[in-house]
């Protein structure tokens, strides 16, 4: 099976990488860039592990060809952080224990960062509509959504960082 | 030292940043499927399509033959288990049950029972390798449901069980593994003494724990038989010893280590994977990866029991239950084991019975083999007896807190299966709840409010934890239990307030099983309390070690030595006017004073205090179509000593929405053949986000003085009252009882459209 | 997987070529959300993948003489942000929101939902209720055919090989013209509908219905036009008698199977309740028009 070249960008760097035609960009991320971040929690795009944000939207990587991705721009949750300076939204998810385990908290930390980066002021009903794509089994999402509300705060210079 | 006062605790009951954190939200923190090692090939695993078909031959020449395919194993590599080593210690499984659950032993047993596997360079050969291996079976019928597999004339799955528990001992193979019986007075006497006896009958269906990491491993295969397993598990020293069980390997030889774990709840306390990635890297000399996809979590990982409970309570006008009981039957899947006997137990543990009788019985269908999930048992136990006394108050028109208030356990009470309770909370927390605001929250039509109360035992056990001072003074602690909610914070939080340093100066290490010494699982709530109690010994121990040191140095006894505030101070006057000597100091000279300062630990913890709960949930129904909202859910447990409240308060959320969807989504849906229909995401409805409230917590700390720091259990018991809270509110929304998990709007409906009233519910 | 090859060409025609000139199966991509799904299951074995969306056209929504075109491959959130679009036609812009999560949105289009061919696809029955058209190109060059002649049964459309949707073309909403769609799900997001339910109303200027089309999902193997609940509502206002001919109506149309989602009769009920709460809702943006 011929690979395919793609050209992209990953966090604001330019990538390049071979791919089947059959590997998702999940698949690419993981195995071949070794960007281990984004998490595969069941393949058929109903868990939200796999969330990275493609040319301003979040989408499930896990249901995105590789090959697809030439000529975007595909930010993942190592990308989220600035160097060592955490977003507000790392930060938060920290300070209310809005995670036990860890394993979906990439995919939210990318999904919620979009929503901030769209609407700064989500009521708690916007946020966890925003949010249904990403399952939690852990937490029961309370700590989550206030860590995105406060986050939001954060953002909107009404609260400590 | 004494830490039971809380108002001298600086570190522990505060709320820190956990020191995985921060790899956590980069995406950095390494989980079972994250690793990758040199040369590695990529396992996959064929399954039965079956229930329940005899393996008449298996055929892997074509397999071997694809170009990329370096091993294929099937049962013929795993060694039989001879009686006498099917116990490991005091591990739970019998390992000859669990080697026939990771590889097909002449049967396949559920849909999804592995009966080979492979390795190749690359998954998608792997996965056409898959293919060309030819299986043919007999198919055979199956049995599902846990009344059908109790029949007589029901498909047998194992022809060497034979019912435990009964007399005359049985001839004839059953599915009834095992029969149990706990009984306290005189059941009969105590319903004939009663004025009111009702007698119902719940179901529930089985479910998943659904962790969203599915299950992974890489295993490594030297050829001297030396290993490293790299996979994500409640248990490294677990995954050690099963695997050398299973694969007739010396434990020692086996080095596993822990990954970080993507949420376990009990299913990750045994293996799938390791032993056929052992094989297939010992066949192929490379090492072997293997992941699950959620289908094959789906189809091939224990979920919990399905199961019939039939409850009987009397009591008098005054609400005094005068006799209980319950009759349990639970599927076991593939292999004996369904947690029944918990079920049996912990329904009627909240109450002070004077006559009462549970019987459980344990039977094998041809599911995957049940695996534990949170509090294994209780849920639905408590889901049948929890739903019974909300019966019980609405026809003795007493208010169902009071009730509890009337019936409810306390220290001195003696539980229907032994023990007599001392040092315990579930008074307080039904005290709580009377007083909780949530009861003065207005409620509209179709709107209704339920309560339900839970226990969960908690556990010890084996722990290991070692506590070293480094050069420059901070602290490393090492303990052998994976983390899954928090716990690592908590054990670095009680190092540190033994020492009186800053949490930030202790970090705390997972090691791996060459790297501390025997740890039994994390499972049964019992990381904070033995766990906890082994890491405060060994930080204790360090800190006597550091006594000794600061005498060396003044040149005084050790008796004359006192450690506060992170520092050695003479002991009053007379022991000499010498300047307090800080922990990195002493740390600093230990070369000169002795050696390194470190101390381990290895414990069997006992004392673990129990966990009682109390919850309140409020519900809307939308009685055109069923549908069921959460609109307020308030939980109220006995924590015993918050270590870490934010996490705390977490076990307690999570076990919340574990049990609502348990309650309203949550089922596991075959067809005709016995093949599941829903392994996936899609169609096995866990709640998301917008299905749940926020849900308040109250922690009462009654604490346990058989912890240093009077912690207990806290992660089980609150996944134990949630269906029956819903349940319950539902009942008060409609008036109508649902009795069949798990409550889904096509289910109200019926119900609605069914119109029994409440009050006339069938004898 | 052997053999797979995958494209992306830059115009409708060579599009059109790989298509058709594919030996074996050859699938359209836009979105992705359920050809991977299925990719993934092996349900599906092409050989051949077009990824659609680098054509011009095929994402995009604009407005001309009369009617909003939108490309075939235009993932939901685009459309959601279409103001006019919302304003004209809410029902159409709901139905095409409610599919998935988020993730979903930034990705799963109109044309791809339809292709898909499930009876329980929420898109569709409000695309059919405002009497939408799709253009199709094929190697016969292109045609339009209404949105309702697309799906033949389960997971099989009239499209021939080679065939795909460059887009779709919505009239403008008459005066007193509005929609709405609502769907039944057991929990609040991320299921597929156990029924579906579009309405769209034309009122005159007292309010009483002169024109209606009410299209149920996933009670039948394609979507449903439910002529007798159209006539329940034409020459009415929405009262207890309408509401209740309506139900019934609706009730009537459904031909639903007994499923992992709903069962026969749940279905057929919650069908009548849907009608009823779609065309509430329906009136009320009509009226306000």
């Amino acid at each position: 099976m011929a690979k395919t070249h793609v050209s992209t960008v990953i966090n604001g760097e330019p990538v390049e990488y071979l791919c089947e035609p059959q590997q998702t960009l999940l698949d690419v991320l993981r195995d071949e860039l070794n960007l281990t971040g984004s998490k595969e929690g069941c393949s058929s795009g109903d868990c939200g592990a796999c969330t990275v944000i493609c040319d301003g939207n979040i989408v499930c990587s896990c249901l995105m060809l590789g090959a697809e991705a030439e000529g975007r721009s595909i930010t993942t949750v190592e990308g989220i952080a600035e160097g060592d300076k955490l977003h507000p939204v790392q930060q938060k998810f920290l300070e209310h224990a809005a995670l036990q385990c860890g394993f979906c908290t990439p995919g939210f930390i990318v999904a919620a960062k979009a929503l901030l980066d769209e609407n700064q002021n989500p009521t708690e009903e916007e946020t966890r509509y925003w949010l249904a794509g990403n399952l939690c089994r852990c937490t029961g999402y309370d700590k989550i959504i206030r860590a995105v509300l406060d986050a939001a705060a954060v953002m909107r210079g009404e609260a400590a960082r | 030292m004494s830490f039971l006062d809380k108002d001298t605790l600086k570190v522990v009951g505060t709320r820190p940043v956990r020191p995985d954190g921060v790899d956590k939200v980069t995406g950095r923190a390494n989980f079972g499927a994250d690793m990758k090692m040199p040369g590695m090939l990529w396992g996959k695993i064929k399954r039965s399509p079956h229930a329940h078909a005899r393996i008449v031959s298996i055929n892997t020449d074509k397999a071997m033959a694809l170009p990329g395919v370096k091993a294929v194993t099937t049962r013929a590599d795993f060694p039989d288990i001879p009686p006498d080593k099917r116990v490991l210690g005091a591990a739970p499984a019998n390992l000859w049950d669990l080697s026939r659950n990771c590889m097909a032993k002449g049967k396949a047993l559920y849909e999804g029972h592995a009966v080979a596997a492979v390795a190749a360079v690359s998954p998608a050969i792997a996965e056409e390798a898959l293919e060309l291996i030819e299986v043919e079976y007999e198919v055979l019928p199956y049995v599902m449901d846990v009344e059908a597999a109790m029949a007589p004339d029901a498909p047998v799955l194992l022809d060497d069980i034979f019912t435990a528990g009964v007399e005359p001992k049985p001839t004839k193979p059953s599915n009834i593994s095992k029969v149990v019986r706990f009984a306290k007075g005189d059941v009969e006497a105590g319903f004939r003494e009663a004025d009111v006896v009702i007698e119902r009958r719940y179901t529930t269906k089985p479910v998943h724990q659904a962790y969203i990491e599915p299950h992974a491993c890489v295993v490594s295969v030297a050829s001297d038989g030396q290993c490293t397993i790299w996979s994500s598990s409640q248990g490294q020293f677990m995954v050690r010893g099963y695997t050398a069980r299973i694969v007739g390997a010396d434990i020692a030889d086996i080095r596993a280590i822990p990954a970080e774990i993507g949420g376990g709840f009990g299913g990750k306390t045994i293996v799938y994977l390791e032993p056929v990635a052992y094989m297939l890297s010992k066949k192929s000399g490379r090492p072997v990866k293997i992941v699950m996809s959620r289908e094959e979590v789906f189809r091939a990982t224990g979920p919990t029991s399905g199961a019939v409970i039939e409850v009987k309570l009397g009591a008098k006008k005054d609400g005094h239950i005068t006799a209980a009981k319950t009759v349990l039957k639970y599927q076991s899947g593939a292999f004996q084991g369904s947690p029944v006997q918990q079920g049996c137990i912990c329904g009627l543990a909240p109450y002070d019975l004077p006559n009462a009788e549970t019987i459980g019985y344990d039977v094998l269908c041809n599911r995957p083999k049940v695996a534990a999930y949170r509090a294994p048992g209780a849920p639905i136990g408590s889901f049948a007896v929890e739903s019974c006394i909300d019966e019980l108050a609405l026809e003795l028109k007493i208010d169902p807190l009071r009730l509890r208030e009337i019936n409810g356990a306390k220290d001195g009470t003696k539980a229907a299966h032994g023990p007599t309770w001392t040092n315990i909370g579930y008074a307080k927390t039904v005290e709580e709840a009377k007083a909780h605001a949530h009861l003065k929250a207005a409620l509209g039509p179709n709107q209704g409010r339920g309560i339900a109360s839970g226990f969960w035992h908690n556990a010890g056990g084996e722990s290991s934890a070692a506590c070293h001072v480094n050069e420059d003074g901070t602290v490393t602690v090492t303990e052998g239990h994976p983390d899954i909610g928090g716990s690592r914070a908590s054990m670095a939080m009680m190092v540190a307030e033994v020492l009186g340093v800053p949490f930030e100066t202790v970090r705390p290490v997972v090691g791996d099983t060459t790297a501390i010494g025997f740890s039994a699982s994390t499972g049964g709530s019992r990381v904070t309390f033995a766990g906890g109690m082994a890491v405060t010994q060994a930080a204790q121990k360090v800190v006597e070690e550091l006594k000794k040191r600061a005498a060396v140095t003044w040149d005084i006894s050790p008796e004359a030595v006192e450690w506060k505030d992170g520092k050695a101070h003479p002991a009053g006057a007379n022991a000499g006017g010498f300047e307090p000597l800080p922990l990195a100091e002493l740390a600093a000279k230990s070369a000169r004073t002795g050696g390194p300062i470190s101390a381990e630990v290895q414990i069997n913890a006992q004392g673990q205090g129990p966990g009682f709960t109390t919850h309140i949930c409020d519900v809307e129904v939308d009685k055109e179509t069923g549908h069921v909202k959460i609109l307020r859910y308030t939980a109220i447990q006995d924590v015993g000593r918050a270590i870490h409240p934010s996490y705390v308060e977490g076990q307690m959320q999570g076990g919340v929405a574990q049990g609502v969807g348990w309650a309203l989504s949550e089922e596991y849906i075959y067809d005709k053949d016995g093949r599941l229909e829903n392994p996936g995401f899609l169609d096995y409805r866990v709640p998301v986000a917008s299905d749940m409230p926020m849900i308040d917590t109250v922690m009462v700390e009654v604490p346990n003085p058989r912890h240093p720091f009077g912690a207990r259990g806290v992660g089980e018991v609150p996944i134990v009252p949630p269906m029956a809270a819903v349940a319950n509110a539902i009942a008060a929304a409609i008036g109508v009882r649902l009795r069949d998990l798990p409550m889904s709007p096509p289910r109200v409906l019926e119900a609605l459209d069914q119109a029994e009233p409440m009050r006339q519910a069938a004898e | 997987m052997p053999n797979l090859s995958f494209t992306a060409p830059t115009t409708v025609d060579e599009a059109v070529r790989m298509l058709a000139g594919s030996a074996g199966l050859a699938k359209p991509l836009s979105g992705g959300t359920d050809l991977l799904v299925q990719l993934r299951s092996g349900r599906m074995r092409p050989e051949t993948i077009v990824d659609l969306k680098r054509i011009p056209g095929l994402i995009g929504i604009r407005e001309e003489a009369g009617e909003f075109v939108i490309g075939g491959a235009t993932p939901g959130n685009v459309v959601f942000e279409n103001e006019a679009l919302q304003k004209a036609w809410p029902g159409i812009v709901e139905g095409l929101d409610l599919i998935g999560s988020q993730q979903i949105q930034g990705r799963a289009s109109l044309a791809g939902n339809l292709c898909n061919a499930s009876p329980a696809a929420d898109s569709v029955p409000a695309l059919i209720a405002a009497r939408a058209t799709c253009v199709i190109a094929g190697p016969n060059g292109r045609r339009t055919a209404p949105v309702e002649a697309i799906v033949t049964g389960p997971g099989r459309t009239s499209l021939e090989k080679g065939e795909f949707i460059v887009e779709f073309h919505v009239p403008n909403p008459k005066l007193h013209q509005s929609d709405a769609y609502l769907r039944f799900i057991p929990r609040t997001e991320m299921d597929i509908a156990v029924v579906g339910c579009a309405v769209n109303v034309t009122l005159d200027g007292s309010g009483v219905c002169t024109d209606a089309r009410v299209v149920l999902g996933a009670v039948a193997p394609t979507q449903v036009i439910c002529e007798e609940s159209a006539k329940a509502l034409i020459g009415h206002k929405l009262d207890d008698a309408t509401n209740a001919a309506l139900d019934a109506a609706a009730g009537r149309a459904c031909n639903p199977i007994t499923d992992k989602r709903g069962t026969i009769e749940y279905r057929t009920k919650v069908a009548g309740v849907l009608a009823r709460r779609a065309a509430k809702i329906a009136f009320e943006r009509a009226g306000a028009r």
